[in-house]
């Protein structure tokens, strides 16, 4: 890429509105995962019992089916939500980018 | 010249024999499976499908981009069913179902580590490959870095991954084969090779992608009939879990432990550190990486995960709901079991037992058949990705220095196919006799600790320089290598030498560690002219990531 080229994006303002928009909206997501999944491998490093209880009185089914179940779900869930802001506001502000520099 | 001329006759006689032995006679043998007529006549439809697909990709592959991109013109849902497919191993839908209905709760957390690397993926990688890549995740690591050395470096690294995973499942499609098609083992092996080298010869990643999305459909609904006709049968046609869990609880030998987390996670440092290995690892398989190539532009790769993580938590809900049933309806079953009381074929068989138990010998038939046309899909998309290390990365980029004619790069391609489906027949026999679990370990601890952190940090970090990249690479390759070999699982089980040097079954944590270490010092002591170039370079680098301006575009025709 030529550097002239380069250096419109850059000091385009867009561009550091997409920059900082997506790369603090990707980190905190990833970062998330990383809390849901280890909490859930820490819980059962140290608390086997919160997740072998009953989920209501009497049931065989325990809190642990909910909870891994859940993990496996906010996997899915986050991966939305990230493509759901990227493919609207994100491509918005890149082909906005596009359209100024190009 | 005698024992020439009857060497070949025992060939051609026990050719004669497999053949018969496919064609429904049962010569005898006491340990393979009967031969299973339905299963048969639906792995030859598959098959004889599959190969219409590659004719018909073969007509609509000639350029190099074909070839290893499918043109990209593969959209997002198409590229997600295809992700699903090279992720979901016959391995991990027998492996983790088994598991489930051996130890219950503790296979659910087995599964869900292999599910969490995608979402790191989405976030960190795919958008940056696809608009840094052309069509290995080399050309992202050499991007404004010296080509040769890194080039060398990653491919080598594919390479290992290639390799590893490749003994792995062919290992496990000729035993699987033994017992659900009663092929011999030999035979099983050498079909899977040859058919893969028709599918990646011919049709390239075109064919590659379709095998690979016809079998995760089929997958997918073999595994939700079994699970729901299961879940009928198994709670009494409520669909009640509670009352499925109920009954399991009864029947287990385990009783209520069944339900609650067991002996998988004892000690945090392996959970963390199997965790690491299986996230990142994730996003260092070169097969995987290669499909975000495979799609137009950055939003169908954003598309494709996106569908793919669905695809396949789904698919662990339901090997979840297969393993309970399984306990249910097969532990008490005479008709399932071997006269020690244990499941017949081991646990590993309890999904396709179950598919006879709901289903009889047509289910059972289906979901043998989806097992090998799954092996068939996998193995296809680690050789694909391996010959593209060899002629796109080695031979073109380092070998060639860039100066080759296309047409001669596709023919290496094709060459490098056949070497590596020759390759992948031979490992498969040799290493028959070998327990080859430990290898899904090792697999991903290379790709975490060699492929990943490179990755990762070429996009990230604007002053990374070659030499840190070299030196956190290889060193990340070593040092997972060397403590697999040295640790338990090796040192102790396989090579029976005593007591451990690395005390650790899962070497992520420690080997990742080296590997960054290794590239952020390599870099910051780095004072070259050629860093301090390669620094520069990255706001271009930067900017294209970012932005997609100058990415390779979506196929012309």
């Amino acid at each position: 890429m030529q550097q002239d080229l380069v250096h419109a994006i850059k000091s385009n303002p867009k561009y550091h509105e997409l920059v900082s928009k997506r790369s603090s909206f990707a980190w905190t997501l990833a970062a998330a995962m990383l809390v849901i999944y280890y909490g859930f491998i820490l819980i059962i490093a140290f608390n086997k019992e919160f997740l072998a209880q009953s989920l209501w009185t009497g049931s065989v089914t325990t809190v642990g089916i909910p909870v891994g179940v859940g993990v496996i779900l906010s996997a899915f869930i986050l991966t939305g939500i990230y493509v759901f802001r990227a493919n609207a506001e994100f491509d918005r502000l890149t082909n906005e980018i596009k359209e100024e520099v190009l | 010249m005698r024992r020439w001329q009857s060497a070949l006759m025992v060939v051609v006689l026990s050719l004669v024999a497999g053949v018969a032995l496919a064609a429904g006679g049962d010569m005898g043998e006491v340990k393979k499976q009967a031969v299973n007529v339905p299963a048969i006549v639906m792995f030859l439809a598959f098959v004889a499908a599959t190969l219409g697909i590659t004719y018909w990709a073969a007509q609509r592959t000639k350029t190099a981009k074909d070839f290893y991109a499918a043109g990209g013109g593969i959209t997002g849902f198409q590229n997600g069913l295809a992700i699903a497919g090279d992720y979901m191993s016959a391995a991990s839908f027998l492996g983790i179902s088994g598991l489930v209905f051996m130890n219950g709760y503790d296979g659910l957390i087995y599964s869900v580590g292999w599910l969490v690397g995608w979402p790191i993926i989405m976030f960190l990688i795919a958008e940056q490959l696809r608009n840094l890549g052309k069509y290995t995740y080399a050309d992202v690591v050499s991007y404004r870095f010296q080509r040769v050395p890194m080039r060398v470096m990653a491919a080598t690294g594919s390479l290992v991954v290639v390799v590893l995973y490749l003994i792995g499942q062919m290992v496990g499609a000729g035993k699987l084969i033994q017992v659900l098609f009663g092929l011999d083992y030999v035979y099983a092996v050498t079909i899977v090779g040859i058919l893969i080298i028709l599918y990646v010869t011919f049709g390239g990643m075109l064919a590659t992608t379709w095998v690979q999305i016809i079998k995760a459909c089929l997958l997918l609904g073999g595994a939700t009939i079994i699970a729901f006709s299961a879940l009928y049968m198994a709670s009494d046609g409520t669909f009640s879990l509670e009352k499925l869990f109920q009954k399991a609880v009864e029947i287990s030998p385990k009783k209520d432990a069944v339900m609650k987390p067991g002996t998988l996670v004892t000690n945090p440092v392996e959970a963390i550190s199997l965790g690491l290995a299986l996230m990142f690892g994730t996003a260092g398989l070169p097969h995987i990486l290669m499909r975000f190539f495979t799609v137009p532009n950055a939003r169908e790769a954003r598309k494709s995960v996106f569908f793919a993580t669905g695809f396949i938590g789904y698919f662990y809900i339901l090997t979840f709901i297969i393993g309970f049933s399984a306990i249910v309806l097969l532990t008490t079953n005479p008709a399932f079991l071997d006269a020690a009381g244990k499941l017949k074929g081991g646990q590993n068989m309890a999904a396709v037992q179950l598919s006879a138990a709901v289903g009889g010998d047509l289910l059972l038939g289906f979901i043998s058949a989806v097992a090998f046309a799954t092996i068939l899909a996998v193995v296809s998309g680690l050789t694909l990705a391996g010959a593209s290390a060899i002629s796109h990365d080695l031979y073109a980029n380092v070998f060639a220095h860039g100066d080759v004619d296309e047409q001669k790069e596709v023919r290496i391609s094709k060459m490098a196919t056949v070497a590596l489906g020759i390759i992948a027949i031979l490992l498969g026999i040799a290493f028959e006799q070998q327990n080859v679990a430990y290898l899904v370990g090792l697999t991903f601890a290379v790709a975490a600790s060699a492929n990943f952190p490179i990755l990762i940090v070429s996009v990230f970090w604007s002053k990374m320089t070659t030499k840190g990249a070299l030196l956190g690479g290889w060193l990340g390759l070593i040092s997972s290598t060397l403590f697999v070999i040295l640790g338990p699982t090796v040192w102790t089980d396989v090579l029976k030498l005593g007591d451990p040097i690395f005390p650790y079954k899962n070497p992520a944590l420690f080997s990742m560690t080296i590997s960054f270490l290794g590239i952020i010092i390599g870099s910051l002591m780095d004072n070259s002219d050629n860093a301090k170039q390669e620094c520069a370079a990255y706001a271009a680098q930067d900017v294209r990531c970012q932005t997609g301006i100058g990415a390779e575009g979506a196929a012309s025709h």
